[in-house]
Parts: C-alpha cells; structure tokens; sequence
C-alpha cells in the first residue's frame, strides 16, 4: 500500500464533497452576501465623490489604518478602493477562518474521533485523504474567488480587479488551509490544531497592523499583510497573491512529509499537562462562573474596545463629514445648540450601550445553557443554593457587562483625543456612556426573569433587544415618533452632553432591574431543572 | 435508625406519570439496590431526592429533613454520583475533583489521593480528552473522597471496566465497613446482587417488590436439576411445578417454595443420582416482572 500513497484519492474527494458540500456552500453564499450587501450600501451611502473623500479624510487615522490596513488611494476614493480598503482584510480573515475549521475538521478531527482509523484501514492510500480534503477545500476557495469576482463585477466595479479581490481572499483561505495541515501533523488534537492556526492568523493581523502603522517592510512578514499590499482596484498588484499561493504550496508539501513519518494518532508538538489541582479562585459558584466565562469576556473585551476605537478615530472629521451628508445630518438637532460631534457622540453610546448588552445577555444565559448540558447537577447535588448560583451568574453578567461598556467609552474618547482640534473632557465623554449602564442591567433583569420561568422562552430577551436598537438607531435615523422608544430601556436614559442628567429615570430604571432579578430568582427556585 | 424516607410521592411531567405512589425507606449502615430498565423512573426518584425536581405530591426526607426545602442542608452529608457525569470540558479532572469535594464541605485529601490511584486516572487531563469511564471515575473519586453519610449513586459503574467495577464495590464495601449508607440504582443485577442487603424494583413509575433478596427468593422458584434411576414421570402432575425440560444433564424443573416438600418425596422414591439446587438468581425475579410487558422506555 505503501508504494501507492494516493491510492482512492478521488472515491474520497466525492466522499468529502459530499459530507461538507452544504457547509462550504454557506460560508461562500454568506461571505459572498455580505461583500457584495457592503459594496451595495457603500455605492447608496455616498453616491458622490464629495462624499467619498469626506469618508476617506475620516480614514486617514492610525487606528483605521491599524484596523482595516492602509488605505490605498484615498485622494480618489472610489467603491472599489474603498471595498479594498474596509472589507478586503475582513473578508480575508473569513476565508481564513472558514478554512481552518474545514481542515482541522477533517485532517486531525477525523484521527481524534477515530474516523482516520475506519478510512485507512480500507484500500486507501496513506496520503489520500489529505490529499483529498485539500483539494476539498482548494476547490471551495476557487468557488468563492469565482463568486466575489462575478458578483463585484455585476455591482459595476472593474471586472479583472474584482477577479483579483476574490482571488486575494481565496488565496489567503488556501494559505490558512496548508497552515491548518500543517499543524493538524504537529498538535496532538483538534482544538490544538485550531488554536494554533488561529494563533497565527492573530499574530498575522497583529504584525499587519503594527506594521502598517509604523513600519511599511514589517506588514510583509504577515500573509494578511500580502492579502493587503495586491492593492485592489487601485493598482493591482499580482505578485502578493503569488506569495500566498506559493506559501500555501509549501506549507502543503511540510505537511505532507510529516504526515509521511508519523503514527497515526501521534504529535510533535508536546502537550504540557493540565492543573493536578485547582486554584482556591476555581472553588466556588462564583469563581467557576468566571472561569466558564473568562475567554468570552476576553474577546468581548477586546472587540468593544476596537467598536470604541473605530467609533472615536472618525470623531475628528466629523463635521466636514456630516456636512457633506443629508442621511446623517437628519440624525442630529440642529437647535440644540451643541456640536454636531457632542450630539453623535450621545447617540454612538446608545449604539454601544446595547452592543454591550449583548455579551451582559450571553453571560447571564451561560446559566441556561450549563442547566441544558445537565451540568447545574453537579452543584445542586452538592451543598449549593439555587440563589447562590443564580446570583454569581447575575454578578458576572451584571459586573462585565458594565465592564463591556466602560471600556468601549474609555476607548471611544482614547481614540477621539488625538484626532480632534478640540478634544471632548474626559468626565464628559465618560458620563455620557456610563449612564447607560442602569438600561444594561434591565436586560440582565429580563434575562434573569425568562430564565426563571422557563430556560425556553429567554429569546424573548433577545428580541427585545433588537427592539430597542431598532427604534433608538432608527428612530432617530428616520425620525419616528418617540413612544416607540420609551418601551425601551434605552430610550429613557439622558442624551449626554446635550441633556440634563435625570438621576430620577436612572434610579426607576435599576429599581426596576433589581425587581426582575429579584423575581427571576424566586420563579428560578421553585421550578424543576432540567439538569 | 431510617436515614431516608420516601412516602408516597408521585411526579407528573405534564400528562406522563413518571412516579405514581413510590414509597420506601433505606436504613442506616445499609446498601439498598434500586433496580429497573432504563425510563422506569429511577433517576426521577434520585433526581427528587437532590431538590432538583419537585415532587407532585407525596414527600421524601433525608436525615429527617424535607429533600426539596433543606437540600442544602442535606447535601453537606450526602455524595452523588450520576449515571452520566457531565463535566466541564475546559476543566482538568483533578480541578473538577477539588470544586466537588470543596462545593460539598469537608474531606480527607489523602483519601482523595489514594482513591485517584486506586481508579487509574490522570488529573492532569482535561475533561474534553477523557472516556465515558473516566468521566465516571472523575464523579466516584470525588464521591468516595468526601466524608459523606449517605452516598446516593445512580448507575455509578456505566462505562468502568470490570477492573475498575472491582474497585467500585471495594469502595461501597468500604463504606458500609464504615456504617454509611448507600442507594445503589443499577441495572446491573450482578454487582447488586452482589452489594446489596434490600432491593426494590421499579417499574413504569411504580415499586413492584421490595425487600431483602432472600425474602424475594423465597416467593419464587428455586430451580432443580435432577437425574433419577427410574423415569421420572408424574413430576409435571404436581402443583407448583414449571418449565419441565429434558437437557443433558437431567431433567430441569422449577419448583415453587410451598412444593417443594412434595416434589423431594416424589424424586427420593424414583432413585436419585444427580439432584442439584439453584437459589433463583436476581435475574431470574427480575425477568419474572418484566416478562410479557417488555421493557418500555420514555
């Protein structure tokens, strides 16, 4: 068999295509969706090119640069230059995810779950399902090029550049797919595979970013750094994708040699032993709530950090920008005898405020879905309260997702210092976010309340939420009324700067949180679980 | 002295009768098997007996104490083991092991240790990383190590292997040595047979029989294996005698206790050169329930 490594190679190419055809079929329609759904709402949003350069002169910050890559023809900032400029980085590092997944899935996830052993102990050659899934997932790569390429020339942008944005994302996905086959032959498990090729797309952005703010050479030492510097729709660049390309080629090959030598089942990379025992912060309710949640709150943290840092970098061209645009300008009250920037920034918070109500939600729902895993057992059948569990989910959820939001408002003005001739006080940007927080701890409150009831109708917190974005963003967008928004939390928190603080309404509106916790816990402790 | 006591509890789930009227009482210093098919309302009963169900009617305390109001109080002198441990993936074995033993009060961190060695497994592993078996060996350590007074376990032994099952009952032994008390569900009639001094079947919600075994063998059959010089005719003519079948070794009958008298006469008188004596088996009673009802899962 041996002398035949790639013996069936095809029956399993069919085979593959077959178990993850649907699932390679979603993430190109929703990466190819959403591309196309931003270049459409960019051609709506500024349909000339005043508008344009007033959005690229918002652009030329370090933080957007660190973010979203240096902008590449920001003097004559068209569709094209600005989907290369605000979408391709991002879209990128979806094809990256979305291969990486896929390999590890079926390269050390099939050896993991014991499927490598029933398919090698067929008539199969020894490198064949490699082989196969890599071809799998080079031809998915192929489609989604395809598609983004026609799909962005049907928008109107120019056809070959559109072929090479496609061809630039799908080139970083085949990079990422060789790094992922690599590692699957060094991790000992499929999370470690995973974290590792997510490790490197991370350091991959990080690099990208400090390079392109500082220092130009650094960016091409980071292979999105080579999806960036094709330059699309401005210049075209080829030979960046020609870097990925053959740096996928050789990542392949390593990956191939090793598979060739190893045992089945066996890494290279060492895998250090966990904790023997565990630390007194793991030993209690409390702590084991934390320690549940710990990584979410990380992420979380970081990406309203960056929401804050993109929302205070653009504050600086504010007002050229709102002059130039009639959508946004209806948005704010000329008669309230405060800045365009003041008034944007009290609206931002509400933005924020609910985005930062989400992780406050996840956190709190992190109850429910321990009570479905059958895993709230463990504590209940041992010297646990209900209330005392309850209560630590509502601390955690209560404390970061405040948390949440004092660090989207620290980064908002963080970022909007340097940019701004006359920047805003601190005290005041800080307030202006921080009344939110009693509305927050109401979407706990509801959480809390649904959980208590029945683990099964807690969507319903959900929808709420998306309520009160819709009517406050939307509202002010297209001027409805304003009841709509007073069934919402968030419509009865004081616009600062702009309005009076109303201590009242934020008083009535915690009281309120805590009735709902408090009535959560009592429905919470007389109902049956279901584990 | 009654360490737990149900009395007549039921439980609905909507229109399904998970428990209708169970009572029973296990006593200290003994280990009382629970035995019945998979749906036949064991973990249900277990599951009202930890507070996390609430009964329909009917109550059950432990320790004199009400299971759904005091059940912290309760489980401070308590250890569980589930049928299925669901633990925390991210989570080594060893971490799991000291939240447990922590979450429920004292215990003894040298028998904590030995017990690890005794079941053979790494702490160091996460949870992600570990079989059924050692999952199960996760929830016994941490049971095992506590200085509990009732340890209440529900199929403990799915997943072990018969080494390990070997270390399980040395453990239950152990604690009986010690005076504890152990509710024991299984369907795995041997180790109950094994461990258990009373026995209670459940079946579709309701306690069919219960008491000691040898009260239990001694309303049923006791199987007989005889050989005589002379035919062995007239046999299947008595009352109280079943499944007369001819095999190598003889013929083979079941007896019923109140016959047996008369069928020793009958065989003496015929000559006898093999007469073999079988107690009825766990299984046997069992499968005597559920013969022709099959088992019906929820």
């Amino acid at each position: 068999m041996s002398h035949k490594p790639f013996h069936q190679t095809g029956s399993l190419v069919k085979f593959y295509l077959r178990t993850d055809l649907f699932r390679i079929l979603i993430w190109i329609f929703s990466i190819t969706v959403l591309t196309l759904l931003t270049g459409w709402a960019f051609e709506d949003l500024y349909p000339s090119e005043i508008e344009r350069l007033a959005i690229a002169e918002t652009m030329k910050n370090p933080a957007m640069t660190a973010m979203v890559g240096p902008g590449y023809g920001l003097d004559h900032y068209t569709t094209g230059a600005m989907m290369a400029h605000q979408m391709l980085l991002f879209t990128a590092i979806l094809a990256a995810v979305m291969t990486i997944l896929l390999t590890a899935r079926h390269t050390r996830g099939d050896e993991e779950d014991g499927r490598s052993e029933m398919i090698g102990s067929l008539p199969v050659g020894r490198l064949a399902p490699l082989t196969s899934v890599l071809i799998v997932i080079g031809f998915s790569q192929f489609l989604l090029a395809i598609a983004l390429g026609t799909g962005l020339s049907v928008l109107g942008l120019d056809t070959s550049a559109s072929f090479l944005y496609g061809a630039a994302v799908g080139g970083t996905g085949l990079f990422f797919a060789g790094m992922t086959a690599l590692f699957a032959q060094l991790a000992e498990s499929s999370r470690g595979t995973t974290g590792f090729a997510f490790l490197i797309l991370g350091l991959s952005y990080i690099v990208r970013a400090v390079g392109d703010v500082s220092n130009e050479s650094l960016s091409w030492f980071s292979p999105l750094g080579w999806t960036l510097k094709t330059e699309v729709y401005v210049n075209n660049f080829v030979t960046p994708l020609l870097l990925l390309i053959f740096g996928s080629i050789i990542l392949t090959a390593a990956a191939f040699s090793l598979l060739f030598k190893r045992d089945l089942g066996t890494g290279m990379l060492p895998t250090k032993p966990g904790r023997r025992y565990a630390p007194q912060s793991l030993l209690s309710p409390l702590g084991l709530a934390f320690r549940l949640l710990r990584t979410s709150i990380i992420v979380w943290g970081f990406a309203l950090m960056a929401i804050g840092a993109s929302y205070g970098s653009v504050l600086g061209d504010l007002e050229s920008f709102f002059a130039s645009n009639d959508m946004l300008s209806n948005m704010v009250d000329p008669a309230s005898g405060l800045t365009l920037t003041e008034q944007f920034v009290s609206m931002l918070m509400a933005i924020m405020s609910m985005m930062a109500a989400i992780p406050a939600l996840m956190f709190f729902f992190k109850l429910k879905s321990e009570e479905n895993k059958n895993r709230t057992e463990n504590l209940y059948a041992r010297a646990v309260s209900r209330q005392k569990v309850f209560m630590s989910y509502i601390a955690v959820a209560a404390i970061f997702g405040s948390f949440m939001m004092v660090i989207a408002t620290v980064s908002l003005w963080g970022a909007s210092v340097p940019v701004m001739d006359d920047p805003m006080s601190f005290s005041t940007v800080a307030l202006s976010g921080v009344v939110y927080l009693p509305a927050i701890w109401v979407m706990i409150g509801l959480g809390a309340l649904f959980t208590g009831l029945k683990p099964g109708i807690t969507g319903i917190a959900w929808g709420y939420l998306i309520y009160s974005f819709l009517v406050v963003y939307l509202g002010g967008l297209l001027q409805l009324p304003e009841w709509p928004g007073k069934l919402s939390p968030f419509g009865h928190v004081p616009q600062i700067p702009g309005e009076e603080i109303s201590y009242l309404s934020l008083l009535i509106l915690t009281v309120i949180a805590a009735v709902l916790i408090v009535a959560g816990l009592k429905f919470y402790q007389s109902r049956d679980l279901s584990g | 002295m009654t360490i737990l006591h149900i009395d007549h509890l039921s439980k609905r789930f909507g229109k399904f009768q998970a428990l209708n009227d169970v009572s029973l009482s296990i006593k200290k210093g003994e280990i009382f098997g629970f035995i019945g098919p998979n749906g036949a309302g064991k973990s249900t009963t277990i599951r009202i007996l930890l507070g996390i169900l609430k009964p329909t009617s009917g109550s059950a305390s432990i320790f004199g104490l009400d299971v759904w109001k005091e059940s912290v109080e309760i489980h401070k002198r308590i250890a569980y083991v589930p049928g299925d441990a669901n633990l925390w993936p991210n989570l080594t074995g060893g971490e799991v092991i000291d939240l447990f033993l922590k979450l429920r009060g004292s215990y003894n961190p040298q028998n904590k240790q030995e017990l690890i060695e005794k079941f053979q497994l790494d702490p160091t592993k996460k949870c992600r990383t570990y079989s059924k078996g050692n999952r199960q060996k996760v929830a016994l350590v941490a049971a095992f190590a506590s200085d509990a007074e009732l340890f209440i376990l529900d199929e403990p032994t799915s997943g072990l292997d018969p080494l390990m099952e070997r270390v399980f009952q040395e453990c239950v032994l152990k604690a009986k040595a010690e005076g504890k008390s152990v509710l024991l569900s299984s369907h795995i009639l041997s180790e109950v047979e094994r461990l258990c001094d009373r026995v209670a079947i459940i079946r579709q919600g309701e306690i069919i029989e219960s008491g000691s075994l040898d009260d239990m063998r001694h309303l049923t059959r006791t199987n007989l294996i005889v050989e005589t010089i002379e035919p062995l005719n007239g046999i299947r003519g008595i009352h109280g005698v079943h499944e007369v079948k001819e095999t190598e070794k003889g013929t083979s009958l079941q007896v019923d206790t109140e016959a047996l008298n008369e069928v020793i006469k009958k065989v003496s008188t015929l000559g006898i050169i093999r007469l073999e004596s079988t107690p009825p088996t766990l299984e046997d009673l069992f499968m005597r329930h559920y013969e022709g009802t099959g088992s019906d899962s929820r």
